[in-house]
């Protein structure tokens, strides 16, 4: 599965376009972590927890797009985006979403 | 008494966020500056389309992202200013700060797959926030683009 955010793929033609695709995830924040941002507040720095935490949650969002894409018969996911929302009060949405096409070789 | 504790406390909390904060600011820096020179060789730009020397390379997506937070010194200096107005320098190097570490973090990605140009290039800012919602607690950084690999 290929997945890039430019919408044409060098070397590569698009035979069908299989429309748009999704996957989601929300996470809410871990309580122990979110005690040591609290201290970090406090110091500042980068959040290493965070900053795994929403590197794992972006993952997930991809890999169930994927899912999807692989689904309806796509072999790349084209144009994608990535979209994040604080839906309540220490827990945020973070959606990925493409276009899932199939790519033939020139 | 109870109110000399308070501000006792606040004033603790204001001299550790100060000394702290800049001092994981300019360590901060230095690495930025130290990486982006190491980096420079693999080009970022925001076009949708790649160059003509790279038109028949692989393309692969590559993401970067970092988590910053304030310190309680920058909360509180951006909090006097934003009652007069004007720029809060406080927030614009911590900004400036998690996007070209989001950038340096997106080219690690890259020369992991050994690409030679990221093309199409966006961020996405969101804001994680602290205690209850009041005031700036963190914020998030994403850079990804497209990477392009020479075909083997």
């Amino acid at each position: 599965m290929l997945i890039s955010n430019i919408e044409v793929i060098p070397g590569k033609r698009i035979t069908d376009h299989l429309g748009l695709v999704q996957g989601s995830t929300v996470r809410a924040k871990h309580a122990g972590k979110d005690l040591m941002a609290g201290l970090k507040n406090i110091f500042g720095g980068e959040l290493q927890g965070y900053t795994e935490l929403l590197q794992e949650s972006r993952q997930e969002a991809v890999d169930r797009m994927i899912v999807q894409a692989q689904a309806i018969g796509a072999n790349a996911i084209i144009n994608v985006r990535f979209s994040t929302s604080a839906i309540a009060a220490g827990a945020s949405e973070i959606l990925a979403y493409g276009t899932a096409v199939r790519l033939n070789d020139r | 008494m109870e109110s000399l504790i308070q501000l006792g406390i606040f004033v603790t909390l204001m001299v550790l966020g100060f000394i702290f904060g800049r001092r994981a600011e300019s360590k901060h820096y230095k690495s930025i500056i130290s990486r982006e020179d190491r980096y420079r060789h693999i080009l970022i730009t925001n076009e949708k389309l790649p160059a003509p020397e790279f038109i028949s390379h692989d393309s692969g997506m590559v993401t970067g992202n970092v988590v910053i937070s304030v310190d309680y010194f920058k909360v509180v200096a951006a909090g006097l200013k934003s009652l007069v107005g004007g720029r809060l320098t406080a927030y614009e190097s911590l900004l400036d700060r998690a996007r070209r570490e989001a950038l340096l973090r997106m080219q690690e990605n890259a020369e992991e797959l050994g690409a030679l140009a990221i093309i199409n290039t966006k961020f996405e800012t969101s804001r994680i926030s602290g205690n209850a919602g009041k005031g700036l607690g963190s914020v998030e950084v994403l850079a990804y683009g497209t990477a392009l690999t020479p075909r083997c």
